[in-house]
């Protein structure tokens, strides 16, 4: 249960660490260590290099631009988790949090370590696609920017080149007083989701869903959008039949098998999540987020 | 080799060390076999157990999932540091020992290090609370009723009081 042996770089910006990418076979990233850090103990990886990005500047921070929230990569989930910018305009963002480990793992863990480890069941990654999100990376030709229904390849696989790092994610904000929830099972509190459901939803004057964002997290390899949820509910007045009767179809879902739940258990979960997100969302339309207990 | 050995500066419980270690030692081994600090436990070793939590510049963390190295620079506290004194304990040690908040003891430094964060970022917490703030914190004897009352007295003990 020891680190196996390996060459270790502190990098101060992105360049450097981009050019240390480029030179060098067999290097992984440290974020903030919440995953790495386990599987380099239980030698699940054996990087020859670690490249440390907790020294770079400038990868860290929350701010408004162009009307999305930007996030840097290096941003803490602790710093998410306490920021009233996120409260107010990503509220659902705070609700995942809390249910994202522990305190102590909040306080190193990072959301571009999150996404770029690309775990299914992760709320951070649930979330992205629930945005739709913008992913910005940058190599050495320079920066791009990635629509997040393209960023994740296969199951814990993300869209970047080997020489790229994530730098930002851009979140845009769902209207003032809009719905949200986001609601998971697991087995212990702070535990990965078996399977947890994100919902969004904005009405109009006359209370119908306008908009409607539906993800299941931690069933499939990847978050799925439950589109058919999606498309089911928008237009209709929100209620118990409607999203029992919607969330039916999220029992379709190509669901993972593994030790903690058989792929029927997630199937049952998916729209048993989806429907509780939906409620707790509708509850929610017209509310202060930053009044909100969560 | 700067890159397979560093020299790490750092400051644990107010006094500086300056030690040199090989890139891949934990902040946990280094902690308890280079500087000799063995009150802080490693039970898993893979970030389930909380055992080997300590503050790292105030904010609880794992030290198993961090590199010696990463600390150079930073300042730690870990439960050796959280006594006044030789002779006096910490409100919230005297409250573990008064509500049976330990049998064993080996969950104890990562519970400490964990509660005294929390008690500093919420000095007035629920009942439900305090469950959440140690569920990253397993302990195997006391069935957690204890630790849950010792930090709820702790609360009490430390309203007014500068946690740490």
């Amino acid at each position: 249960m020891k680190p196996p042996p390996f060459r270790y770089y502190d990098p101060r910006t992105v360049a450097d660490a981009i050019g240390l990418l480029g030179r060098l076979d067999n290097a992984k990233l440290l974020a903030g260590g919440q995953s790495l850090m386990p599987m380099l103990n239980m030698r699940y990886v054996l990087p020859d290099h670690v490249i440390d990005l907790n020294r770079v500047e400038g990868l860290s921070y929350i701010r408004e631009a162009g009307g999305a929230i930007e996030i840097g990569a290096m941003t803490r989930q602790r710093e998410l988790e306490f920021s009233d910018l996120i409260r107010a305009k990503l509220p659902i963002m705070h609700e995942a949090l809390l249910q994202v480990g522990h305190r102590q793992t909040r306080n190193r863990g990072t959301i571009g370590g999150s996404l770029c480890h690309l775990d299914p069941a992760a709320a951070l990654v649930t979330l992205a696609a629930g945005y739709e999100a913008t992913v910005v990376v940058v190599g050495p030709k320079g920066q791009r920017e990635i629509a997040f229904k393209d960023f994740p390849v296969a199951y814990m696989t993300p869209a970047i080149e080997q020489n790229e790092i994530l730098t930002a994610i851009r979140f845009r904000p769902w209207a003032a007083g809009h719905g949200y929830a986001f609601v998971e099972f697991s087995r212990r509190h702070g535990d990965f989701a078996i399977t947890s459901a994100a919902a969004l939803i904005e009405a109009d004057g006359a209370g119908k869903i306008t908009r409607a964002s539906v993800t299941i997290g931690g069933a499939a390899v990847t978050p799925v959008r439950a589109s058919e949820v999606e498309k089911a509910i928008t237009g209709q007045k929100p209620g118990a039949d409607l999203f029992r009767q919607a969330c039916e179809s999220c029992r379709k879902v190509e669901a993972i098998e593994d030790i903690h739940a058989p792929a029927s258990y997630r199937q049952h979960l998916a729209a048993v999540m989806s429907r509780r997100a939906l409620e707790k969302a509708q509850t929610r339309i017209g509310q202060s987020p930053t009044a909100t207990r969560h | 080799m700067t890159e397979l050995k560093r020299t790490v500066a750092l400051t644990v419980n107010g006094k500086r060390y300056e030690k040199e270690v090989e890139v891949r030692v934990t902040l946990a081994d280094f902690i308890r076999h280079y500087l000799g600090l063995t009150g802080t436990h490693l039970g898993c070793e893979h970030g389930v157990c909380g055992a080997c939590t300590i503050l790292f510049d105030g904010h609880s963390a794992r030290s198993c999932l961090m590199l010696a190295v990463q600390a150079d620079g930073h300042d730690l506290l870990t439960v050796e540091g959280i006594a006044p004194s030789d002779e006096k304990l910490h409100p919230l040690q005297e409250a573990f020992r008064d509500n049976h908040g330990l049998q064993c003891g080996f969950c104890t430094p990562g519970m400490l290090t964990t509660l005294l964060e929390f008690l500093r970022d919420n000095p007035d917490p629920t009942e439900q609370e305090v469950r959440i703030a140690i569920s990253g914190n397993l302990c195997r004897c006391t069935g957690y009723q204890g630790i849950v009352n010792a930090a709820l007295d702790a609360a009490k003990r430390l309203q007014g009081q500068k946690v740490i």
